[in-house]
């Protein structure tokens, strides 16, 4: 490793305290664990704040609407009694297009009022446009950092859409080739700047999805006059489970179930040179919800304040090809034509809503805006070049990289489930210590939602 | 000189070298450079493909290659893709029933 790279890499915590604004040392116990909810509370937005600050960017209050006609199709595979109704939270209506707007918001915000001048974000996804919108509306500059293009100079077509939108904001858009060296970049323009790093991990980048399940929470008690037995939520980086999960408890949704879903990449290296353009989804898939989930503090900031087991009751997984299919089915049945990546946990709970009875209801949390590059069409069409075979058959037969299956009818829409153990097991590799305080053990009881006992089978 | 100064382009530059990157890759990602492109404002009159300073959106300046002058979208709706139309065809008749529903 050269000197350019390790400089910039032994001078991350510096960087970090600078461009945040957050002292994390403070939240440290002495061990393994931290103060995580003294964490999220110090930054001072109560939920009334947050969607004041929202409100009045154009963000939240999405519609919450029943899909009667994708209810109807599920029901048709499901035995007599059975077949959930199914609710999506249109978050597609928010500014820029997505449900990052609310993570943005309050990023954006926190900026400007600690006088930064300019935000920086590293993300290939929606949360790029997301914060070059708000920052657009609160006239401070805006850098976005993706990761774009392989060794041969070619880009998935999501993300060039993606830096379009980004520019259209007046964002400036650094795009890299693969490899996760894209933070010591991210690094060095934040200590070039001395911009505001606008992180996905942040408190105020997680704080501000619960909005997300305190509207869901809300509104159905209002319109239903119960709380949805099930809440499903696409899982990538943590934050929109995190989140989503901490508003529906915030409301009083406390027996509601949290159900993650991720498109399934097994097989597939994220940092390969290689695998980067044989992916048909660049986000929401489980090269990030796997080892987000298991390992949090990956992320760019010391402590991610996205930690989806604390609260995840479920994670399931569908193949690329399950997710294209029902992505039509959204727009020729309910006349809803959006991205591909947002209707991750649509497809899983077309199949999970089989297994509940008829007068329970799922939520889908969350839908995204598409258009060029960024829908099913350009995607397959790209796949199709880089030598992915498309073909109907069994979607479990996949091979991500390799082929898409889609499924040969509704019938074959099925989930794959990851058993949360095998998760917290993974968690605990990155625990490096031989014996455990009892006051790292409460911190892991809260970390993997465990009981005592549970834990003990664990170690 | 083909490119004006004040000319809008994209630049492309090596950040690491493949000895420079981090330890921890897959050996396709190792053996190849990490590079940047950026887009901005010529700071000088210069040639396609030559080395230039741009200045960019925010204000920065960068130093590269030029790639490419008054750079476009390119990405699109991509090709026809038929399994796409197939996949509506089966959803209509999982839904609407087999070929009378016209």
């Amino acid at each position: 490793m050269n000197s350019k790279y390790s400089e910039i890499m032994n001078d991350k915590k510096r960087i970090m305290m600078e461009s945040v604004g957050i002292d994390y040392d403070a939240y440290e116990f002495e061990g393994i664990g931290f103060d995580y909810e003294k964490m999220m509370d110090d930054q001072g937005y109560q939920i009334d704040k947050i969607r004041e600050i929202q409100k009045k960017n154009m963000v939240g209050n999405t519609p919450l609407v029943e899909l009667r006609n994708i209810t109807a199709y599920a029901r048709k595979y499901a035995k007599k009694g059975y077949g959930a109704r199914i609710f999506i939270k249109d978050e597609a209506a928010n500014l820029s297009g997505s449900y990052k707007a609310r993570r943005a918001a309050l990023s954006v915000y926190k900026a400007k009022e600690l006088g930064y001048k300019g935000v920086i974000a590293a993300t290939s996804g929606n949360y790029g446009a997301a914060v070059a919108a708000l920052a657009a509306k609160e006239g401070l500059k805006c850098i976005i950092v993706q990761e774009t293009f392989d060794s041969k100079n070619i880009s998935q077509p999501e993300i060039l859409e993606k830096a379009r939108k980004c520019e259209s904001y007046g964002a400036e858009v650094v795009q890299l080739s693969v490899g996760p060296e894209l933070f010591y970049m991210f690094l060095k323009l934040l200590d070039e700047t001395k911009y505001f790093n606008a992180s996905l991990y942040s408190p105020y980048g997680v704080n501000g999805v619960e909005t997300l399940g305190f509207e869901i929470a809300e509104k159905m008690l209002e319109k239903e006059g119960k709380y949805p037995e099930a809440v499903i939520v696409t899982n990538a980086g943590g934050g929109n489970l995190t989140g989503t999960a901490r508003g529906l408890k915030r409301a009083g949704a406390t027996t509601t179930k949290i159900i993650g879903c991720s498109v399934d990449l097994y097989g597939l290296h994220m940092a390969s040179d290689h695998d980067f353009n044989r992916k048909s989804f660049t986000t929401g898939h489980t090269g990030f919800g796997i080892p987000f989930s298991t390992f949090p503090d990956r992320s760019d900031v010391p402590r991610s304040a996205a930690r989806p087991l604390r609260y995840m009751d479920r994670y399931l997984t569908m193949n690329q090809g399950s997710v294209f299919f029902i992505t039509e089915a959204l727009a020729l049945l309910e006349g809803m034509e959006r991205g591909p990546a947002g209707n991750t946990s649509l497809a899983a709970a077309f199949a999970l809503a089989q297994e509940m009875k008829e007068d329970e209801i799922i939520v889908v949390q969350e839908t995204e805006y598409t258009g060029a590059g960024k829908h099913s069409q350009p995607q397959l069409s790209f796949a199709k070049k880089n030598n992915v075979e498309l073909f109907f058959g069994n979607p479990f037969d996949e091979k991500p990289g390799k082929n898409i299956i889609f499924p040969i009818d509704g019938s074959y829409i099925k989930y794959k489930e990851i058993e949360l153990d095998t998760l917290r097991k993974s968690y605990m590799k990155h625990i490096n210590v031989d014996e455990l305080t009892n006051k790292d053990k409460e911190f892991l009881i809260e970390e993997l939602n465990i009981t005592t006992e549970q834990l003990t089978k664990i170690l | 000189m083909n490119i004006d100064k004040g000319t809008y382009v994209r630049i492309r530059k090596t950040l690491l070298q493949p000895s420079e990157r981090s330890e921890n890759l897959p050996e396709d990602t190792k053996k190849v450079p990490l590079k940047m492109w950026v887009k901005g404002r010529m700071l000088e009159e210069g040639e396609l493909f030559d080395y230039a300073h741009i200045k960019t959106i925010t204000g920065r300046i960068e130093y590269g290659r030029v790639k490419e002058i008054e750079p476009p979208y390119k990405h699109g709706f991509g090709d026809f893709v038929e399994e796409l139309l197939q996949i509506r065809e089966i959803i209509i008749k999982d839904v609407y029933g087999g070929e009378n529903n016209e």
